[in-house]
């Protein structure tokens, strides 16, 4: 094994407070940014989690709608519109929209109702931990995840409660369907959904449109876009990123999360550079005699680049650790920090990118030394 | 004498500017030859350790020309002057300058190492170069466990581990006391005997004189006499 490691570990480990400042310093960035990250991804999956999970080819949505949760409305004329047009066999409609839920022990809390028809294809609650779709068919059923329990005031299945004066009762219960509003989703059938929101019966949210096996999506589409008068028509692809456009960046709750991420970098990257700088400083007369013995400035790159690698690979190895903690204990939470594999490979990247941008000012350092200082100490 | 394995022609060597220019060397020629041990002798700021360092290509001279087994230093850039120093210089410090966080063997690895020598081959060399300098029973103690003595002895194995064609001794025996001193210099007289190697020993210490075939005197950056050694009388 060449010396270089062994000297990079050696320096790394010989003042081991400042090792452990070290660590900490990359333990404590890497958390901030798997959690900002984390948050990150999980707001991504939430802001199209009802589009992921909807039956549709295409969407038929209001003019102007910035995401699912835009409660804008269209009028049942143009799903006739829609129908009419070769190559369309179902046009669904759903509606959204804001209603006061209504405890038992009389307190409110806002919900966000999304309502479908449970009988054929639509936007059914998936998950389900308990109950059944076709149990939403029972008058006054409604779907809550379990992740709400709380705020709703239920204990689960069999629990009822208000919504708009009506008696509603919990008869599904799904596991991980959560708002980025942190507004409860609450799952039912379309009159009752309409009823609950105070929409008129000619009125809908969206219109999920189904295709005839074969037929041309592009084509069907502009015909469509041709056909309908107050409505427009985008893709699964283009709604997902139209939701995450205005959530994540138009609200601005993804540049704060970027913001902090890129925070803790240069929290890491500073205390990284910093305790490798004195580092190096307080072995200058050994990098100094490397250079009077002939090493090359290559040699000497590699014995302070490894010593940011084995920084990095030990605070990863912590930070990950930790990062995992945090992800199962928000697992369930209606905050929930979500790790992937990429994100993960990412995170390692980004430790090792920042431990090697640390080392260069140590690496600038080490490149001024004199070798004659050698005959001077 | 034979083949000089270091040469300075008429070097001058200028440092600082302005106010505080020092002309530390005043056009110095020598030869440091091989199979020889060179003692270059002066009082403090007389340009002694200027000259080693010029020799050992950590400094380049203003004026005049370096040579290294008759090849010209001139023009030579920072990493081409570290890449002579690992061909064909070996240093001793007064210092020592030893890897406190390495052991004994590593430390004398450490050139071979530098030169990317395989690790096996270096380990065996590093082994060798310490049985040279008496220290086989030492090689996996730390410097903090060696005496003053051992640890110079240290150093020189790992000055001639790399096998370089000339040797540069920077007071090696003013941190020590007369006995060490004196094992020191027996040791790198020792080592001046291999015909392709030359050693140069900076001091002021006149106990040195006995093992010094060639004096060298400096005095204001000026060579200012040159005579033979106690190793030389003997050997005439």
């Amino acid at each position: 094994m060449s010396l270089v490691f062994r000297l990079a570990r050696r320096n790394l480990f010989h003042d081991r407070l400042r090792f452990v400042a070290t660590v900490v310093g990359i333990v404590f960035s890497i958390v901030l940014v798997t959690v900002q990250m984390g948050l990150f991804l999980s707001f991504d999956r939430m802001v199209t989690t009802m589009i992921d999970h909807a039956d549709a080819d295409l969407w038929i949505v209001p003019r102007g709608t910035k995401c699912f949760e835009d409660p804008s409305l269209i009028d049942e004329r143009e799903r006739f519109r829609a129908l009419s047009v070769e190559g369309v066999v179902d046009a669904t409609p759903v509606v959204i929209g804001f209603a006061q839920w209504r405890m038992r022990d009389g307190g409110t809390t806002p919900v966000f109702v999304v309502a479908s028809d449970m009988r054929g294809s639509g936007l059914h609650p998936w998950n389900l931990v308990g109950g059944s779709v076709d149990a939403l068919s029972i008058p006054g059923a409604v779907a809550i995840d379990r992740s709400y329990f709380e705020r709703l005031g239920s204990n689960g299945l069999g629990d009822s409660a208000e919504i708009r004066d009506q008696k509603v009762e919990v008869t599904a219960v799904t596991s991980g369907i959560r708002s980025f509003t942190t507004t409860p989703y609450v799952f039912t059938t379309l009159d009752r959904g309409r009823s609950y929101v105070g929409t008129s019966s000619s009125k809908a949210s969206y219109f999920l449109v189904r295709l005839a096996p074969g037929a041309d999506a592009g084509a069907v589409r502009g015909k469509l876009d041709a056909t309908l008068v107050d409505a427009v028509v985008l893709t699964p692809q283009e709604f997902r990123s139209r939701s995450r456009s205005f959530w994540l960046f138009g609200t601005g709750a993804g540049a704060a999360l970027f913001a902090g991420a890129l925070l803790g970098m240069i929290v890491g990257t500073v205390i990284v550079a910093q305790t490798l700088y004195s580092s190096t400083k307080d072995h200058i007369n050994e990098f100094a005699t490397l250079r009077a013995i002939g090493s090359s400035g290559r040699y000497i790159h590699k014995v302070i680049i490894f010593q940011a690698l084995l920084s990095a690979v030990i605070g990863f190895g912590i930070a990950a650790a930790i990062g995992w903690i945090i992800v199962r204990a928000t697992a369930n939470s209606a905050l929930p920090v979500v790790m992937t594999p990429m994100l993960l490979a990412g995170l390692f990247l980004l430790t090792v990118g920042m431990c090697v941008l640390s080392a260069i000012a140590a690496i600038v350092q080490v490149m001024r030394i004199d070798p004659a200082m050698v005959f001077t100490r | 004498m034979t083949e000089p394995v270091l040469e300075a022609v008429d070097v001058v060597k200028v440092l600082g500017n302005g106010a505080g220019r020092v002309e530390a060397l005043r056009g110095v020629s020598l030869q440091v030859a091989g199979g020889e041990l060179t003692l270059l002798m002066g009082p403090s700021g007389s340009g002694k350790t200027t000259l080693l360092s010029i020799l050992g290509c950590i400094l380049t001279p203003t004026r005049g020309t370096v040579r290294i087994g008759g090849r010209s230093t001139a023009g030579a850039g920072p990493e081409d002057l570290a890449r002579l120093r690992r061909e064909h210089i070996g240093f001793v410090f007064q210092s020592y300058h030893l890897f406190p966080t390495l052991s004994a063997l590593d430390n004398v690895r450490l050139p071979l190492d530098v030169r990317g020598e395989g690790a096996r081959m270096a380990r065996a060399k590093a082994k060798e170069a310490m049985a040279t300098v008496g220290l086989s029973h030492k090689v996996r103690s730390y410097p903090q466990a060696l005496s003053g003595g051992e640890q110079q002895r240290v150093a020189i194995a790992r000055a001639i581990v790399a096998n370089p064609s000339a040797v540069l001794a920077d007071e090696p025996t003013a941190a020590l006391d007369s006995a060490n001193g004196q094992t020191i210099m027996t040791v790198l007289a020792r080592i001046a005997r291999n015909p392709s190697r030359g050693v140069l020993v900076v001091a002021h210490d006149p106990r040195i004189i006995p093992f010094a075939n060639r004096i060298i005197h400096i005095e204001d950056g000026r060579i200012v006499g040159v005579e033979p050694g106690g190793a030389g009388l003997k050997s005439r």
